[in-house]
């Protein structure tokens, strides 16, 4: 259907997009679960409670939340190009997209944390768990199919964003769909990134979603 | 039962107050209790009474606002937070929603207060399977919560709630949402671990059937208060409280309206043997009395429980029941009973 060099063009596009998500998903974790965990245990029914932690992450992580991703990406472009010496191409859109999805992961975690019985971790206060190990022994465990649902959600979020990210030099998919689809009028070539995208968000949210629902042990 | 008469948990002057948007709530008023080494200590009173407040006082998961807590000697309001920790891996605690952890399997449940506690794996292994022999659960070691009862959860509960081998356990309405069967089951659990655990047991009720069935002592409470507390068997006999009378004869009142005669109270209090003592009146002195109410029990032969009977007019028949009675050795309390 196309010819030799765009095919490349468009693998190297779907690998951009995958790197680009997959490494912008483990990084918004990396920042993201901490700060869900600490929403989590400062809200005035959680395990520590400390309202003024809990107002103040809660601030910054609804202001962050409500700036359009386009308008953010735009505005930290020197701290992108601070940090990995760029601002276009793909790894230069991954600052952009980890910055933007943490706060997003942290109120996933927090709601995902949040399901655990408030009863299941009264018992485990009540045989002298200390509050690290409940975090990782009953918080953590007990949430993970709830927290593997968010992560799917996440992954294809972020997989939205980065696309979106093509309009301004980010690399992947996204800037195939916009370089030769909309100032080229290459309309085939757009469709098919088009398309590709659509594939990879089944995949991963299908995926995403069986793992969770088979890491569950509440039904069976 | 070996109960030793040492002192395993004593609350002094506790007090519990929340603070919530709608004001203070006072949950414990200056609550006063002893309890021994390897009883069997009930706790009974009506939705609110402040039940659930007191048990997590007595393992600190609600700190007092007032008042001690004495566990083996030492103060646990004054302890830090690690020694805390430490302390309450000798009060074990079972929960009316059982509380499981439900991603892990029965077995790991089990095992979860022994990770915490720092036990040896090979160890906390081994003595998780001998505890689901103890609750008699071990072909279900690998399956989860949601694949097993109510009654089986609260096994793999009080196993979990002993691996450490706590002293006390709290029972917070451990039988509240089980079926009359699985409830007399999982009591007889707690009486053998009584016996031969020696662990002392502190059962949460709302039902007196649960407190007489497995309880030595009982305290009553009522609107954030102790109002009584004594052995089971003299506080079923002859209880004092307004509230005591409504947990024990739950009809009392109404069928009480009824009549406005005098009435005679007899209390059976084991030391007269089971028999019909009304027909044997009847037969004797040709008088036929009137039950009003009746709850009594045959335990080992001898009579537990009260009956009101409505007295005949004629003063001499009443004299002669009066002797009767004192004969057979059961006690009585003449009661007006004003409409
Ligand atoms: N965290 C809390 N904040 C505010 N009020 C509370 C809290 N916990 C308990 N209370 C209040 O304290 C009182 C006693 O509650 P508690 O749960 O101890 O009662 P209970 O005897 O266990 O009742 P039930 O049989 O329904 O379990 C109630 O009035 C309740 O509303
Ligand atoms: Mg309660």
């Amino acid at each position: 259907m196309f010819d030799e060099q765009i095919r490349q063009l468009l693998l190297t596009g779907v690998w951009e997009t995958l790197k680009m998500t997959v490494i912008s998903t483990l990084l918004a974790y990396i920042f993201g679960l901490p700060i869900g965990i600490l929403l989590n245990l400062t809200d005035k029914n959680g395990i520590k409670p400390c309202l003024v932690v809990n107002k103040i992450l809660g601030f910054i992580v609804n202001l962050l939340r409500s700036v359009p991703f386009l308008i953010l990406l735009v505005t930290i472009l020197p701290f992108t190009r601070a940090i990995v010496g760029t601002t276009i191409g793909s790894t230069a859109t991954i600052v952009p997209l980890v910055v933007a999805a943490a706060p997003f992961v942290g109120r996933m975690v927090e709601s995902s944390l949040q399901e655990v019985d408030s009863g299941v971790i009264e018992a485990a206060q009540s045989m002298g768990t200390p509050v690290f190990k409940i975090i990782y022994k009953v918080l953590l465990p007990e949430a993970k199919p709830s927290l593997l649902v968010g992560s799917a959600i996440t992954i294809t979020t972020i997989l939205g964003y980065s696309a979106m990210a093509g309009f301004v030099g980010g690399g992947g998919l996204g800037a195939i769909a916009i370089n030769y689809g909309y100032y080229r009028y290459q309309t085939d070539i757009m469709l098919v990134t088009v398309i590709l995208l659509v594939i990879i968000v089944q995949v991963f949210q299908e995926t995403g979603m069986r793992i969770a629902k088979l890491s569950d042990k509440r039904q069976k | 039962m070996s109960i030793t008469g040492k002192e395993i948990i004593r609350v002094e002057g506790l007090n519990k107050t929340f603070k919530t948007s709608q004001g203070k709530i006072v949950a414990l008023d200056d609550i006063n209790l002893s309890i021994n080494e390897g009883e069997i200590f009930g706790i009974i009173g009506l939705s609110g009474a402040g039940k659930s407040t007191l048990v997590r006082c007595i393992n600190l998961l609600e700190k007092p606002t007032e008042g001690k807590v004495i566990f083996d000697g030492q103060n646990l309001t004054d302890l830090k937070s690690k020694e805390l920790l430490k302390a309450r891996q000798s009060i074990g605690m079972i929960f009316q929603n059982f509380n499981l952890l439900e991603q892990r399997t029965a077995i790991k449940n089990i095992c979860y207060p022994m990770e915490i506690a720092g036990f040896s794996k090979k160890d906390t292994l081994k003595r998780a399977e001998e505890l689901l022999e103890l609750v008699g659960l071990s072909d279900r070691a690998k399956s989860y919560p949601s694949q097993l009862s109510g009654g089986q959860k609260q096994r793999v509960a009080i196993a979990r709630a002993l691996a450490t081998n706590p002293k006390v356990l709290l029972c917070d309405e451990a039988t509240s949402a089980l079926d009359p069967n699985t409830t007399q089951s999982i009591l007889s659990l707690l009486k053998e671990i009584n016996r031969t655990l020696k662990v002392t047991v502190i059962i949460i009720t709302h039902e007196m059937s649960v407190i007489e069935k497995v309880c030595n002592r009982v305290a009553v409470i009522d609107n954030s208060k102790i109002v009584e507390i004594g052995d089971v068997k003299k506080i079923f006999t002859n209880p004092e409280s307004e509230i005591a009378k409504q947990l024990i004869l739950p009809k009392w009142e109404s069928r009480v309206k009824l009549v406005s005669d005098r009435s005679l109270r007899l209390i059976f209090d084991g030391n007269s043997s089971f028999e019909p003592i009304i027909s044997n009146m009847a037969l004797k002195f040709g008088v036929s009395v009137n039950i009003l109410f009746a709850d009594t029990r045959n335990i080992d032969g001898k009579a537990f429980g009260q009956m009101l009977i409505q007295l005949p007019e004629d003063e001499n028949a009443v004299s002669r029941i009066k002797a009767y009675l004192d004969s057979r050795n059961i006690a009585y309390k003449e009661e007006s009973l004003d409409v």
